[in-house]
């Protein structure tokens, strides 16, 4: 048996593997959209400690990585915007939790760049403002630019629609944001789908993430999926 | 007499040329969404990776993986795309958003922009608005002329942390539609009822 026959576990807890205290992890998802509910749920069931947690937010509403806050299993958290979420302000405070925030384009194309095999790259966000802090500058066409560096992890943790047992990934909407790109930059990467499906199931024009950057499958059904603000309109505009 | 959010926002909607790809910030400027007529040919971005952004959607008809940026519940509208981040902030910072529209804590006379976090309060964080701010063709700040304790948010330089430098062209606030310029502010409208003393009264610096 090859090691791609072999990606698809039976729970959340056996998907994690492997996974160590003080390990950098990235985790999937806007807010609470497109959360890997399971796997963040399995972490705090490990008793895995130390985390740096790499996520757009840190949860929000107690909910989605709030949990590990609560649990106190995180010792930093990487991200773009803390917002309302009052978990992270409360150990931000009293210096429980370290924050360091990064723009979100920043952010992200720091991830491509550790996935692509690019040792860095110059972008003008940030310039001129706390990000630039440190940072070697240049300038190109008039315009000043902060060298940025590839941001990596130990483990990804994401959330997909479907799956195919090679890895082979279809993301729902706004539930993709990071996670193709976390999935590039992790040495470990963990998908919870939705529905598995059989090996031809996805067309392979409609494959958004490539069965290359997984390394291992949970299928888990039932999610809480909650909205955080839910808005609605009257009528018909 | 200052303008409403609601007035503010349809004051802002003109400011959108027929054909613009726009991205709305949190807050105030999402209410601009609701002043769009459909035959300006108006595509809405939002940075979590829907191009083509429609309304709120009708009760019941929520879809918690559909999303705008400040986390609420949107439709997509026919002609619609969804795509990852990274293609999200491409488009961003290579210049293909026409128009951004952000709120702010303070504006500076030259365009500076802050809007992340206030000195010995809380810090919100960047999301996408230092991308936002130094990829987009044009920004448009809309935010209220003064704080809820009276200062002034269009100020000489930020005393806040900056988001990003010389970035902001206009502002529009409840008293009135101001350019930033490398000469200063200069006073492009005031709300009705509103006259330029008083606007520049409640601003912290000179308005030409």
């Amino acid at each position: 048996m090859g090691k791609h026959r072999d990606k698809v576990k039976k729970t959340p807890i056996e998907a994690l593997e492997g996974l160590q205290n003080g390990a950098r992890v990235m985790v999937g998802g806007f807010g609470l959209c497109g959360n890997p509910e399971a796997l963040i749920d399995a972490v705090v069931e490990l008793g895995i400690r130390d985390l740096t947690v790499i996520s757009n937010n840190a949860g929000n509403l107690g909910k989605g990585l709030a949990l590990w806050l609560r649990a106190g299993i995180v010792r930093k958290v990487i991200g773009t915007y803390i917002g309302n979420n009052e978990d992270l302000h409360q150990r931000m405070a009293d210096h429980s939790v370290e924050v360091e925030l990064i723009p979100q384009g920043t952010f992200v194309e720091r991830m491509r760049a550790a996935g692509a095999g690019i040792a860095g790259f110059y972008t003008p966000t940030g310039t001129g403002t706390v990000v630039a802090e440190g940072k070697e500058t240049r300038v190109f066409e008039g315009r000043e630019h902060l060298l940025e560096l590839p941001l990596r992890a130990d483990f990804a943790l994401i959330r997909a629609a479907k799956v195919d047992p090679f890895g082979n990934v279809r993301f729902w909407r706004t539930a993709r944001t990071f996670s193709p790109t976390m999935a590039t930059a992790a040495t470990t990467t963990v998908v919870e789908a939705d529905t598995l499906v059989p090996l031809g199931a996805l067309d392979p024009d409609d494959v958004h993430l490539p069965g290359i950057y997984v390394s291992r499958i949970v299928e888990v059904k039932h999610h809480e999926d909650t909205i955080e603000y839910r808005t609605v309109r009257k009528g018909p505009i | 007499m200052a303008w409403s959010e609601e007035q503010m926002a349809a004051r802002a909607a003109q400011e959108i040329e027929a054909g613009s790809i726009v991205n709305l910030g949190i807050g105030i400027p999402t209410l601009v969404a609701n002043y769009l007529p459909a035959r300006k040919d108006i595509w809405l971005h939002t940075e979590n990776g829907i191009l083509g952004m429609g309304p709120f959607p009708v009760d019941g008809k929520e879809d918690p993986h559909v999303i705008n940026a400040g986390k609420q519940t949107v439709t997509i509208l026919p002609g619609g795309a969804c795509f990852d981040s990274n293609t999200s902030f491409a488009m961003i910072r290579g210049g293909h958003i026409d128009l951004t529209i952000l709120g702010a804590m303070q504006v500076s006379e030259h365009g500076d922009l802050a809007n992340w976090s206030i000195p010995g309060g809380k810090t919100m964080g960047f999301g996408g608005a230092m991308d936002l701010a130094a990829g987009s063709k044009r920004v448009l700040v809309m935010t209220t002329h003064r704080t809820k304790k009276g200062e002034p948010k269009l100020v000489p330089t930020c005393t806040y942390p900056l988001t990003a430098r010389r970035v902001v062209q206009r502002i529009i606030t409840d008293l009135a539609v101001i350019d930033a310029t490398p000469q200063g502010f200069v006073l492009v409208e005031c709300a009705p009822g509103t006259t330029a003393t008083e606007v520049r009264a409640a601003t912290g610096t000179v308005v030409r």
